[in-house]
C-alpha cells in the first residue's frame, strides 16, 4: 500500500502537524518508504494468533477509589505558555 | 592518587567507603572532566552547583556511616527523565523549557541510594533514533575514532550521550532508556555496558514516553558488575507505573562471579545475516567459544519470526508515539506557536516544536491506527509480536537460559552517514536488538572486541523475563574474556 498526497495531507491534519504544500512529496517518500518495509509482514500466516495486549502477563493492577494526590494547581499551570489563575488559556473555542 | 575518574564504580565505592577520597572530590573530578569534554556534546545541561550540593551532603552521611548503596557516586542522567527543578527537554524543542515540579521514580531511588547528579544528557528527540542525531541539542560525538582518523563518529542511539559520557569517563554510570535498542545499541558503539532489564522491572513514571509498551530504563556503565549495583537501585515496584512488577529485586552484584557451568546457550541461526561483516561474525564465535570455556553448553536454537521484528516495531512503536506525543499541544507546557484558532494553534506549534524524525512517526502511527488501516497495519503487527514472543517461549521451554547474539550489525559510523535518503537504512541497526523489546525481555550488551578499523563491537545476551542475573553472571564471563576497552582521549 502506498500513500498518495491527499493522504499525506490528511494524515497530518490528523495528527494535527501543519505541513506545507512543498514538504508534501518530501513526506510521501519518505512514509512511502516506510510503508514498503513494513509490507513483508503481510506474508506472516497471523490466522488465528491472538494480537498482544500485556507485555509481561499480569493481572492490570487497580488503586484503591481515594483522592491520594493534589492540591498543586499552582504546580500543573506552572509551565503553561499562557494562564489565568489556575486556568490555561487557548485561543477562542465556542462562538 | 590516580585519576579519580578512571575508578570504576565499583572501585569508587571502596575508596569512599575507606575515606581515600570524599564524594566531593570525585563529583569534581568528573565536573572537570566535562568542563574539559564539551566538544562531545554528551550533557545537555550541566548542574555543577547541584552536583556538589548534593556530594557534600552524602560525604556527611558517609561520615556518619549512614550510607546507601551509591553513596557519593556521580551519574549522568538521560533527558528523558524528570529531574524535580531541572530541565527536562527530551531533547525536543517542543519541551521547551519544561521545568518539572516532581521527579521520575528511577531517579529518586537513585538519590535515595546516595547517587550525585552531574547533569542531563543528550539523546535522539523523543528517543526516536539510532545514532544521536534527531536531538534539537544537536549531535553527540563518540570517544571512539578510526584508528589514524579525525572524523567524529555517532555514539549510537537514542541513548548516545549517556553511552559517550561513560565511554569517556565523564560520569561513573548513567541512567538510559530502551524502546528499540536505545541502551544496547550505543553502549556496543562505545565499549561500555548496558543492559535493558524486563519490561515491568524498572517504573516508567516520569520518563518522558515514548512507545509504552516496548520502553523500559537501565543503566549503561564501565562494567558489568557496574551495571548491576545501578540496576539494583532503579528497579523495584512502583504502584504509579500499572505495568511496573511486584516482585523483590535480587541482588543483581552477587551473580556476577556466579559459575555458568552447565548453563544453556542458544545461538539463533536466524541472527546470521546475509552480508554480515566477517568480523561481526568472527566476534560472535569467539563470545560462544568463551562462554563454553566457562562451562555453558552451546546449542543452536531457531527464532522464525525474527525477521519481521523490526517491520512490525515500526508499526507498532510510532502508533504508540503518535498517541503518547499528542499530548504535546502547546497548552499545558512548554512551545506555543500562535494560530487563529485552537486547530492552527495545535498545529503550528507540532509543525515548529517536532523535528523530522518525529514527525514521520506520528504520522505513520496515525495512519496506521486510522480508520481503515487499524486492521491491515497494527492489529497484523501485534499478532506478528506474539509470534515473535512465542519464538522465544518455545526456546526458553527446551531448556535455554540465555541466546548470545552480535549487538548491532556494524560499528560506529560517521555523522551524516546513514538514513539521509531513506529513513529503513537507520532503522536497520536495531534489528538484533529489537526483538527484545517486541517480547519484553531483559538483554545486556557487552563490549567483546574491535574491528579492523580499531572501533568497539559488542555482543548481546538474551535471557528469560526477569532472569537478568544470568546475564550479569555471562555478561561477567565475556568482560573477563575480552577485557575491557577505553577511547584515546583526543578532546
Amino acid at each position: 500500500m502506498s500513500v498518495d498526497a491527499a493522504t499525506v495531507r490528511r494524515i497530518a491534519h490528523l495528527a494535527r502537524i501543519a505541513v506545507s504544500e512543498d514538504e508534501v512529496p518530501h513526506l510521501q517518500g519518505e512514509l512511502n518508504a516506510m510503508l514498503a518495509f513494513v509490507e513483508q509482514l503481510s506474508e506472516v500466516n497471523v490466522e488465528g494468533v491472538e494480537p498482544m495486549t500485556s507485555v509481561t502477563p499480569m493481572q492490570m493492577k487497580k488503586r484503591q477509589d481515594v483522592v491520594d494526590d493534589g492540591g498543586i494547581a499552582d504546580d500543573i499551570v506552572r509551565n503553561a505558555p499562557a494562564t489565568e489563575g489556575h486556568f490555561f488559556v487557548v485561543p477562542k473555542v465556542v462562538e | 592518587m590516580t585519576d579519580l575518574t578512571s575508578l570504576t564504580l565499583a572501585e569508587a565505592r571502596k575508596g569512599l567507603a575507606a575515606k581515600t577520597f570524599t564524594s566531593l572530590e570525585l563529583t569534581d573530578a568528573h565536573l572537570s572532566a566535562i568542563e574539559a569534554a564539551r566538544v562531545l556534546n554528551a550533557f545537555v545541561m550541566e548542574t555543577p552547583d547541584q552536583a556538589r550540593d548534593m556530594a557534600k551532603a552524602v560525604d556527611a552521611k558517609i561520615a556518619k556511616g549512614d550510607a546507601g548503596p551509591l553513596a557519593g557516586i556521580p551519574l549522568g542522567i538521560k533527558d528523558l527523565f524528570a529531574t524535580k527543578g531541572v530541565r527536562t527537554t527530551a531533547c525536543s524543542k517542543i519541551l521547551g523549557n519544561f521545568v518539572p515540579t516532581y521527579e521520575s521514580t528511577i531517579t529518586s531511588q537513585l538519590w535515595r541510594d546516595g547517587a550525585v547528579m552531574l547533569g542531563k544528557l543528550n539523546n535522539d528527540e523523543f528517543a526516536m533514533g539510532s545514532a544521536n542525531e534527531t536531538s534539537c541539542f544537536g549531535p553527540v560525538g563518540n570517544p571512539w575514532r578510526r584508528e589514524g582518523s579525525n572524523t567524529t563518529l555517532v555514539p549510537g542511539g537514542s541513548s548516545g550521550g549517556s553511552a559517550s559520557a561513560v565511554a569517556a569517563l565523564l560520569c561513573m554510570g548513567a541512567t538510559a532508556t530502551d524502546t528499540g535498542g536505545s541502551i544496547r545499541q550505543p553502549a556496543a558503539f562505545t565499549a561500555t555496558v548496558g543492559i535493558k532489564p524486563t519490561y515491568g522491572r524498572c517504573s516508567r513514571w516520569g520518563i518522558v514516553a515514548f512507545a509504552s509498551s516496548l520502553d523500559q530504563a537501565g543503566p549503561i556503565a564501565r562494567s558489568v558488575r557496574d551495571s548491576a549495583m545501578l540496576l539494583r537501585s532503579m528497579a523495584g515496584h512502583d504502584p504509579k507505573d500499572t505495568t511496573s512488577v511486584d516482585i523483590p529485586v535480587p541482588d543483581y552484584e552477587a551473580a556476577i562471579g556466579k559459575s555458568v557451568k552447565g548453563m544453556k546457550i542458544g545461538i539463533p541461526r536466524e541472527y546470521r545475516l546475509d552480508g554480515m561483516p566477517a568480523e561481526i561474525e568472527k566476534l560472535w564465535s569467539e563470545g560462544a567459544a568463551w562462554l563454553k570455556a566457562a562451562g555453558a553448553e552451546l546449542v543452536e536454537v531457531s527464532l522464525p519470526h525474527t525477521k519481521y521484528a523490526l517491520p512490525a516495531y515500526y508499526i507498532v512503536a510510532p502508533a504508540e508515539a503518535s498517541s503518547n506525543l499528542a499530548r504535546y499541544d502547546g497548552v499545558r507546557y512548554g512551545l506555543r506557536e500562535k494560530g487563529g484558532n485552537i486547530n492552527e494553534l495545535y498545529e503550528n506549534t507540532r509543525a515548529e516544536g517536532f523535528g523530522a524524525e518525529v514527525r514521520r512517526r506520528v504520522m505513520i502511527g496515525t495512519y496506521v491506527l486510522s480508520a481503515g488501516y487499524y486492521d491491515a497495519y497494527y492489529l497484523r503487527a501485534q499478532k506478528v509480536r506474539t509470534l515473535i514472543k512465542k519464538d522465544f517461549e518455545d526456546c526458553f521451554a527446551r531448556g535455554v537460559d540465555a541466546i548470545l547474539t552480535p549487538a548491532t550489525p556494524s560499528a560506529a559510523f560517521g555523522i551524516g552517514e546513514k538514513g539521509g535518503a531513506d529513513p529503513v537504512e537507520m532503522y536497520l541497526n536495531d534489528i538484533f536488538t529489537v526483538t527484545v523489546n517486541m517480547a519484553g525481555l531483559p538483554g545486556i550488551a557487552v563490549p567483546a572486541g574491535k574491528d579492523a578499523q580499531g572501533l568497539p563491537l559488542g555482543l548481546q545476551l538474551i535471557g528469560r523475563p526477569f532472569e537478568e542475573e544470568t546475564l550479569f553472571s555471562l555478561g561477567e564471563v565475556i568482560e573477563q574474556a575480552a577485557g575491557r576497552f577505553t577511547p584515546a582521549r583526543w578532546w
